[in-house]
């Protein structure tokens, strides 16, 4: 079975400019404003218990393949089919709420994760001792660093159930010794047998976490296979560029 | 959907059905609950009255209303104090809910871009926030017709009724405008403005019958002049609503609720590229 299939899927964007009422009068709605393409007919099959790494520049797509994996965003063209529970732990800080405590904020993340409160709970020890933020879990989350926020995002995503993970550009925060637990904690996933997503600018991890990788360019899958001989070509062709 | 064992299809252009909808939100139920207590609490975290300032924002206009017109229409309206709150509250539920709506979708945008959840639920969640409100300023409002004697009758008992029918009239009109809202910032703008004009051509503050007969089409034909009724009716004339009316405010709220999905829906799909 594959966790993730797309198939012919395009996301694609009106390039348009702010909108305001007076603009529309103006100018009238005007039908044929030029599409920009964010994926372009990307067509993939992700299968269960798959780790996979998406690399790629700035603006190349990585990240709304992923949510078009997610079942966030809704592809312009073809379909995608997600099985079995998927979360996603997108760019750090979404979900909470800065008046909040730390606890409260697990709870709340949770619900958003689709997790009830009791579900929650049973997990809250768990979350926040490997988060390392015990001392000041009843303080409001405003009241935290950057870097606490970002482990207990990443606590929590990984402590929920899940069958498929998506970690979009996660790593890069936090210090060393808390990216070796993330990396611990991923390779646990995937030898549990779920499927993990990892999108990364650092082809290190990448190489270490993700047997297979995807190189994407301008919404296009240029490169798919085994994460050796992706990343080489990835960086060849980075130097040739650069 | 986060449903375990579960395929979750997600085809270009396939519009979103009311059905799949009422079913995701019924999945979701437990993040409304979150997002309600949230509404309920973080608003007022910081504040020492907390949540008394719900009660005492209309309460405030009441004693102003009440010391400047009981006087002008003590014919028209004994008990101003009642024959105003019990329309202002309703009112206040209308504009309140509408606003925060609006602000709710505006606010929880990054969130709708980063998670998976209905479209529909920050609008939803702030009804259910805003009856909660709703419902403990009635209360108030029962504890003042205590102290100023005002008579109580049998018939408060359709309140729950007209409150859900405002409700669901309510909901409809918030889906339309945050829906809009997401792609003209006007929107928001033009309902802060529009409100208050909105609140004098309906009978909240003074009685229909001061209003000059060649006016009173724009009351009439005013859809929250029924809605308004419905709730008052009950409260402070002691008996049901006309059937003319109750029809009346019965049609308006579905057909906001109908057209407001209808535009919700339209614009649903393309949210997160303007969020």
């Amino acid at each position: 079975m594959n966790a993730i299939e797309l198939k012919g899927v395009s996301v694609r964007y009106r390039s348009e400019k702010v909108r305001s009422l007076k603009e529309l009068v103006v100018r009238g709605l005007r039908p044929s404003r030029p599409f920009f393409y964010s994926l372009r007919n990307v067509t993939l099959a992700i299968a269960n218990g798959e780790s996979v790494g998406i690399i790629g520049s700035n603006g190349a797509g990585k990240s709304t393949l992923l949510r078009v994996a997610a079942g966030i965003i809704q592809p312009s063209e073809g379909v995608a089919i997600g099985r079995g529970s998927i979360v996603p732990l997108m760019e750090l800080g979404t979900g909470f709420e800065a008046e909040l405590s730390g606890r409260e904020n697990i709870l709340f993340n949770g619900a958003l994760l689709g997790r009830t409160r009791a579900q929650m709970r049973a997990q809250m020890d768990a979350i926040i001792e490997f988060s390392g933020i015990e001392q000041f879990v009843d303080a409001p989350i405003r009241t935290y660093s950057t870097g606490m926020i970002a482990r207990l995002a990443f606590s929590i995503a990984t402590a929920v159930d899940a069958e498929t993970i998506l970690l979009d550009e996660i790593l890069a925060v936090g210090d060393a010794s808390f990216r070796e637990r993330c990396d611990e904690r991923i390779r646990k996933f995937v030898r549990e047998g779920r499927t993990v997503v990892l999108v990364s600018h650092d082809t290190d991890a990448v190489m270490t976490l993700c047997r297979r990788t995807l190189w994407l360019s301008h919404g296009e899958i240029v490169g798919d296979g085994r994460s050796e001989d992706v990343i080489r070509e990835y960086e060849a062709h980075r130097s040739d560029a650069g | 959907m986060i449903v375990q064992n579960q395929e979750r299809h997600n085809v270009a252009g396939a519009s979103l059905r009311a059905r799949d909808e009422i079913h995701d939100l019924a999945a979701h139920a437990n993040l409304l609950l979150e997002l309600v207590h949230r509404d309920l609490t973080v608003r007022y975290k910081r504040s020492i009255f907390g949540f008394l300032w719900t009660l005492l924002h209309p309460l405030l206009l009441m004693a102003i209303f009440t010391v400047v017109f009981s006087h002008l229409f003590r014919r028209e309206t004994p008990h101003y104090e009642t024959y105003f709150l019990s329309a202002y509250i309703a009112w206040n539920f209308f504009s309140q809910t509408v606003t925060n709506a609006m602000a709710s979708v505006a606010w929880n945008g990054p969130l709708m871009k980063r998670v998976r959840v209905p479209r529909s639920i920050f609008t939803l969640s702030s009804i259910v926030s805003g009856l909660v409100n709703l419902l403990l300023s009635m209360l108030a409002l029962l504890v003042i017709m205590l102290i100023v004697r005002a008579p109580l009758f049998p018939s408060l008992l359709f309140v729950p009724i007209s409150l859900l029918i405002v409700g669901v009239f309510t909901f409809g009109v918030s889906l339309a405008l945050t829906a809009l809202s997401v792609f003209f910032a006007d929107v928001r703008e033009m309902v802060q403005a529009g409100l208050p004009a909105l609140l004098y051509m309906t009978p909240v503050i003074y009685p229909v019958s001061i209003v000059p007969a060649s006016f009173r089409w724009i009351v009439e034909r005013n859809p929250l002049t029924y809605l308004i009724e419905i709730v008052r009716a009950p409260i402070y004339y002691g008996h049901l609503p006309s059937p003319r009316t109750i029809i009346a405010a019965l049609a308006v709220s579905l057909i906001s609720l109908l057209s407001g999905w209808l535009i919700f829906r339209r614009l649903a799909p393309s949210f997160e590229g303007r969020l």
